[in-house]
């Protein structure tokens, strides 16, 4: 079982950065399954058990207001994305149900060309297996650097 | 105040006119003025936040933070008093303390030479002081108590921890007046806040621009759609603005009025703010009853840089750092308080989603003030106008008004002597 959950949770993360990254945020909250979480926090909060998120998503609706909230609402410079991602670690396995870490780096391309390492840090996910596809039930992104700059926009 | 004064070292700038209503963009883009305000404001008679109370619960605890471009360690000592200094050795100038924060701590020792410090800021204790087998050492007349860094008057309002360089500045009850008294204790008094989060937002300019921003009660129903839309803040509902004596604390609230009629001045002004936006989960913005008065919204400011907000249940204080003409960190502490139940914080995370660097509202204070930066590039002989509201900074009870805004520039300008 192990190493095709590594398989299909790979697979999984390079489907959610593609999404993100080519501009395709209204199919983001579909990438979530079951009892959808988001957050994205830091490293210290993270460690110091500080709950509150710069995102803070548990349920799906929450994720397509955040999408619409971008598309229709906020003002923000037209940007985008490009994640690289590292390799998954399998923290647990039980049953169907499969923790990981991810490490991640992720560019900003801001539209005057300015390109600059927005943020890297660790997605802990939880996933469930299911007909051999790692469905996402939560994922909190937790960013190394607890200084953000400007605007978090688009999520991580 | 009202003389026309040419700013510090930059002849050729355009003077600052008379009156409250237009701002020269040069005080934005120089660094000589950056550098009088950390003499003037940052050292000067101002009470400045550097903490939480509980954020130092027991003795020994201790953080850094900063006043300014200096920096500061805040600590508790076993005497449970709240004692600052300057982080800066008494011998060469290192910083004394590295780590944000930490706890049971009994001194302090620069890492450099390892002098060594209590923890209100005394030093006790100089390495090889007598010298090495007598020789070598500090003279005799080298006196400890004669050497520290500098300590800070404290102050603490409704469990914020202040600090000042100066010996002038007035006590803080004083300092702050009893409207924006009464309005920090609306929020904080008799409660114990619980820390949720800390976030720092990097902000690409100035930082009275963004106290600028915070202060101006006109712009939030119109850059910010999120507001207006899900009726949060409209500047025709109930409310106000407090502006202090000194201009330069601020206080701007608002209450929803669920029987007012659609306003038609706002549809009249065509704004972005009137779409049809609707949430996928409204569960966001359901709020509880947490202060009994309909109040919705409270933001308050201290002069020069530290903000009190209240978004329906999403608590926050917010420290204003500059770190160059251009830089600014806005730190973010997100509150919840310990008498909250499983159900209410819940609210207060989710609503958390209204503000810091990714909020629905307070993104936009993110990015905006850089547009201005990057928009008066070329124009420091060029003026902003503030004239929304009049040409004073007095309280009212319109919000389309600037008059807060004034009353930052009062204040300021009364504090630089220009």
């Amino acid at each position: 079982m192990y190493g095709n959950s590594l398989q299909y949770i790979t697979k999984a993360q390079a489907d959610y950065a593609r999404c993100i990254d080519d501009d395709r945020l209204e199919e983001w909250p579909s990438l979530f399954h079951g009892p959808c979480l988001y957050k994205i926090t830091t490293a210290s909060n993270y460690r110091d058990g500080l709950e509150a998120g710069i995102v803070f998503a548990n349920s799906r609706g929450m994720l397509t207001d955040r999408v619409s909230a971008l598309r229709e609402a906020n003002i923000y410079e037209r940007q985008t994305y490009r994640h690289i991602l590292g390799l998954p670690s399998i923290l647990s396995e039980d049953g169907a149900k499969v923790k990981s870490e991810t490490p991640f780096m992720v560019a900003r391309i801001l539209q005057d060309g300015d390109t600059s390492i927005y943020a890297t840090g660790r997605y802990f996910d939880t996933y469930e297996i299911v007909d051999g596809k790692a469905q996402l039930n939560e994922r909190t992104v937790v960013c190394d650097s607890s200084r953000i700059d400007t605007l978090l926009a688009l999520p991580l | 105040m009202n003389k026309i004064v040419l700013p510090p070292d930059t002849a050729n700038s355009a003077p600052w006119p008379e009156g409250l209503t237009r701002v020269p963009y040069w005080v934005f883009q120089d660094q000589s003025v950056y550098a009088e305000e950390q003499r003037k404001i940052f050292q000067g008679p101002n009470w400045h936040y550097l903490a939480l109370e509980v954020e130092l619960a027991e003795p020994g605890d201790f953080l850094t933070t900063n006043i300014g471009d200096t920096p500061v360690i805040v600590t508790r000592d076993t005497d449970n008093e709240i004692y600052a200094f300057e982080n800066r050795c008494a011998h060469r100038g290192a910083l004394i303390c590295l780590e944000n924060r930490g706890r049971h701590r009994k001194d302090f020792s620069c890492v450099y030479h390892a002098w060594n410090y209590d923890p209100q800021g005394n030093l006790t204790g100089v390495a090889f002081k007598d010298g090495i087998k007598g020789k070598g050492g500090m003279p005799d007349s080298f006196k400890m108590e004669q050497h520290g860094p500098r300590k800070l008057r404290i102050a603490i309002v409704h469990g914020l921890i202040f600090g000042s360089f100066s010996e002038e500045v007035p006590p803080i009850e004083e300092y702050l007046g009893e409207e924006i008294l009464n309005r920090i204790e609306r929020v904080l008094g008799g409660r114990t806040p619980v820390v949720l989060g800390r976030f720092t937002q990097v902000l690409p300019n100035n930082w009275k621009l963004y106290m600028e921003n915070v202060k101006d009660s006109y712009h939030a129903s119109i850059l910010h759609l999120f507001f207006t839309t899900f009726e949060l803040n409209r500047l025709s509902m109930k409310g106000g603005i407090i502006v202090d004596e000194s201009g330069g604390h601020h206080v701007s609230y608002s209450a929803i009025d669920p029987e007012a009629v659609k306003d038609v001045d706002y549809a009249k002004q065509q704004l972005r703010s009137e779409s049809e936006y609707k949430l996928a989960d409204p569960t966001l913005l359901e709020s509880f009853d947490e202060y009994h008065d309909g109040c919705t919204l409270q933001i308050l400011s201290v002069f020069p840089t530290f903000v009190l907000q209240q978004i329906q249940n999403a608590i926050a204080v917010r420290q204003i750092v500059p770190r160059a003409v251009t830089k600014t960190d806005l730190n973010w502490t997100y509150l919840g308080f310990a008498d909250d139940t499983p159900e209410q914080r819940l609210t207060r995370l989710k609503q958390a989603n209204l503000v810091g660097p990714a909020g629905y509202i307070s993104m936009e204070d993110g990015c905006v003030g850089g547009f201005v930066q990057r928009g008066i590039a070329g124009a420091s002989e060029d003026q902003a106008v503030l004239e929304m509201g009049g040409a004073e900074a007095n309280s009212s009870e319109s919000r389309v008004t600037e008059a807060s805004v004034r009353g930052f520039w009062k204040a300021y300008r009364a504090h630089m002597g220009i």
